[in-house]
């Protein structure tokens, strides 16, 4: 059970230089995160969580600290390594779900395959983000654009993105923020399907109800990790839905 | 990253965007197009001068009586006769290195036979004239150096002046009468169709020219004797000979004006052609700053869709997107539209050259100069109007990107 920490942050700070005034946005947090689990990041807007993420996700750089992903220093890359690490080992899923219009949902996913260092011939693309979308119930859409699919239909199709090149860890930021609750419970189902098979996720959202969604729940304040414990009364995303059907829509 | 996943993401991003692309690669399409269709009207115009004063003869030599002035008016070159039929014999007999020689002596005279009459271009030539210009008979022959030296009424139409004369019938054998002088007709040129001035070279009709000074022009001196040197390297000292020997003949002081004027049909050509030459430059130039203008456009395209399209490089970025392949797939985005355009500009000009050589009726050539450098040209305006968006794209932060609105 002692498994290495897929996100190990030592006394990680970063501090903004914004003209004459420096905005200590982390100041100082130590956090361990072990494979399989599924944390929730709770905090008021200007609680430094969304910086955190950014730095977990390896598109910021900490201003001090050791930030340890899969046991590897990754705090001291140049840029360009951390680009293939963000392509090799993480998944991003966006608020606003950030895929690229007038492109289908199949190529959409291909995206991080074409970055990969690897190079995929044009058969392993197409099969692999296949899979994909499979995962995440969508194959049989691959061929739309995101202008013909609902909100919850194109979050799934960026969760298909994250996973396509298999990535150790899944860092949602307000993954719910722009669905409505059914299609929120949706997505927490995907989630937590996928973090049964043992997919480490990392999600941010201000929503004390999709937190329950999680297994652990962090809070954050003033830049500094405040509260950390296991979630207690959790919810399963299955069994919601199904009770929000409702006796209508029950056959 | 492997660089056909660079054509894949860049293609990709160009059909996202179909109508953009198109109208982009518009601007270097018209600016290929031009360029290569007016350079191809250049150089058509340059070649057709060239190979009509080609046909004055190979390696020749052009000896033109001096300009005379009268009470004050200078006449031009010919216009006072100062070659006479001793100098054309003295330059066949003593300059070295000549083949072969004429001399032109030209009167428009009403030609007549049967109860036919027309009026014409009577050209008293040598017997050498018909060989320098690489005439070929369609019919009887040449006449002789003997009719030459005996004045002899024989004669050599041209295909315009014996089809109005004798209609389909052939003319050799046949009586003309040239200021009622009877001709008899030896030989019927080839036609050679028009000159570049518009005239028509089929309708004259060659004589011996001591016979057209005798009885037609009553002159003794020539406007101008055509020699022809035995090979291109000796044109230059067939030309010097040829004016010592006529300033010694006419007793020119050293220092004192020539009394006649020596070109080589090379310097003709060359002064000919300069005229084409400047004309193709321009319009190529015109061309060119139209190109240009396509090339800006490409960049102003490029810098716009940078703009729009930050959430989806910020996007790219996060997926593992570094920044050399944002730089890579803009650049090849930009050289794709810009090759591409210029591909379609290519055949667009030679479609235009076809179509103004058809309609217009001008003489076009399309270069493969012209078309290469066209392309690399459009390539190069690709790459350099592309580099600096491309450059701001690839230059972008990730987590600014991902939150533009």
């Amino acid at each position: 059970m002692d498994a290495k920490p897929v996100i190990q942050l030592e006394s990680i700070e970063k501090v903004y230089q914004t003209g004459e005034v420096a905005v200590k946005a982390v100041r100082g947090i130590s956090l361990s995160v072990r494979p399989g689990e599924f944390v929730a990041v709770m905090g008021a807007s200007g609680s430094g969580k969304s910086t955190l993420m950014n730095l977990i996700g390896c598109l910021d750089r900490p201003t001090a600290g050791r930030y340890l992903l899969d046991g590897e220093e990754v705090g001291a890359l140049t840029k360009s390594e951390l680009s293939r690490v963000r392509n090799q080992r993480l998944g991003f899923v966006f608020q606003g779900f950030n895929l690229l219009s007038r492109t289908s949902a199949l190529e959409n996913v291909e995206l991080p395959l074409l970055y990969s260092p690897h190079g995929h011939g044009r058969h392993e693309l197409r099969k692999r983000s296949l899979a994909a979308l499979e995962q995440v119930g969508l194959a049989d859409r691959a061929e739309h654009h995101p202008s013909q699919l609902s909100g919850g239909q194109q979050q799934r199709v960026a969760i298909a993105r994250a996973l396509v090149n298999h990535p150790s860890l899944l860092l949602a930021d307000e993954p719910t923020g722009n669905l409505d609750t059914r299609t929120s419970l949706e997505i927490m189902g995907i989630f937590q399907e996928l973090n049964r098979q043992g997919m480490t996720i990392l999600m941010v959202t201000h929503e004390p109800d999709i937190a329950r969604y999680c297994l652990r729940e962090i809070t954050m304040r003033d830049g500094r990790i405040v509260d950390d414990r296991p979630v207690g009364d959790r919810l399963d995303a299955a069994k919601e839905l199904a009770r929000w059907r409702g006796p209508e829509e029950a056959p | 990253m492997k660089f056909s996943s660079t054509w894949t993401i860049a293609l990709r991003a160009l059909r996202r965007n179909p109508m953009r692309s198109g109208l982009t690669m518009l601007g270097i399409i018209i600016g290929v197009a031009a360029v290569i269709a007016m350079v191809a009207i250049g150089t058509g115009a340059k070649e057709q001068v060239a190979s009509s004063i080609a046909q004055i003869g190979q390696n020749t030599v052009l000896v033109m009586s001096g300009s005379g002035s009268r009470g004050g008016v200078r006449g031009g070159w010919g216009s006072s006769p100062t070659l006479t039929r001793q100098d054309y014999e003295a330059i066949r007999k003593e300059v070295p290195g000549v083949l072969r020689a004429t001399p032109d002596v030209r009167k428009s005279a009403q030609v007549m036979a049967g109860n036919q009459n027309v009026n014409t271009e009577i050209n008293g030539a040598g017997e050498d004239y018909v060989e320098i210009r690489s005439w070929d008979f369609l019919e009887g022959g040449n006449f002789t150096a003997a009719d030459v030296r005996g004045a002899t009424k024989v004669a050599i139409l041209g295909q315009t002046v014996a089809t109005n004369l004798f209609g389909d019938a052939s003319p050799v054998g046949q009586i003309v009468r040239i200021q009622n002088a009877p001709y008899t007709v030896v030989g019927l040129l080839k036609p050679k169709g028009m000159s570049m001035m518009g005239s028509d070279q089929d309708d004259v009709v060659l004589v011996p020219w001591s016979s057209a000074m005798v009885r037609l022009t009553g002159t003794t001196s020539f406007r101008a004797i055509t020699v022809q040197a035995e090979s291109a390297e000796q044109v230059g000292t067939v030309m010097e000979e040829l004016a010592s020997l006529l300033r010694q003949r006419h007793r020119i002081r050293d220092g004192a004006e020539d009394d006649f004027h020596v070109r080589s049909q090379q310097e003709i050509m060359e002064m000919a052609t300069s005229t084409a030459k400047t004309m193709t430059i321009l319009l190529g130039a015109i061309a060119g700053v139209s190109l240009l203008v396509g090339g800006i456009g490409i960049m102003n395209i490029m810098l716009v869709s940078v703009t729009e399209r930050t959430r989806e490089i910020g996007v790219r970025m996060a997926v593992g997107a570094r920044g050399g392949d944002i730089l890579l797939q803009f650049l090849v985005e930009a050289v794709v539209l810009s090759v591409g355009g210029g591909l379609i500009g290519i055949g667009l000009g030679f479609g235009i050259a076809k179509v103004v050589s058809a309609k217009v009726g001008w003489n076009t050539l399309v270069s493969p100069e012209s078309v290469v450098l066209a392309f690399v040209f459009s390539a190069v305006i690709g790459i350099f109007f592309g580099f600096y968006p491309a450059r701001k794209a690839s230059g972008l932060d990730p987590i600014e990107a991902l939150r533009y609105e």
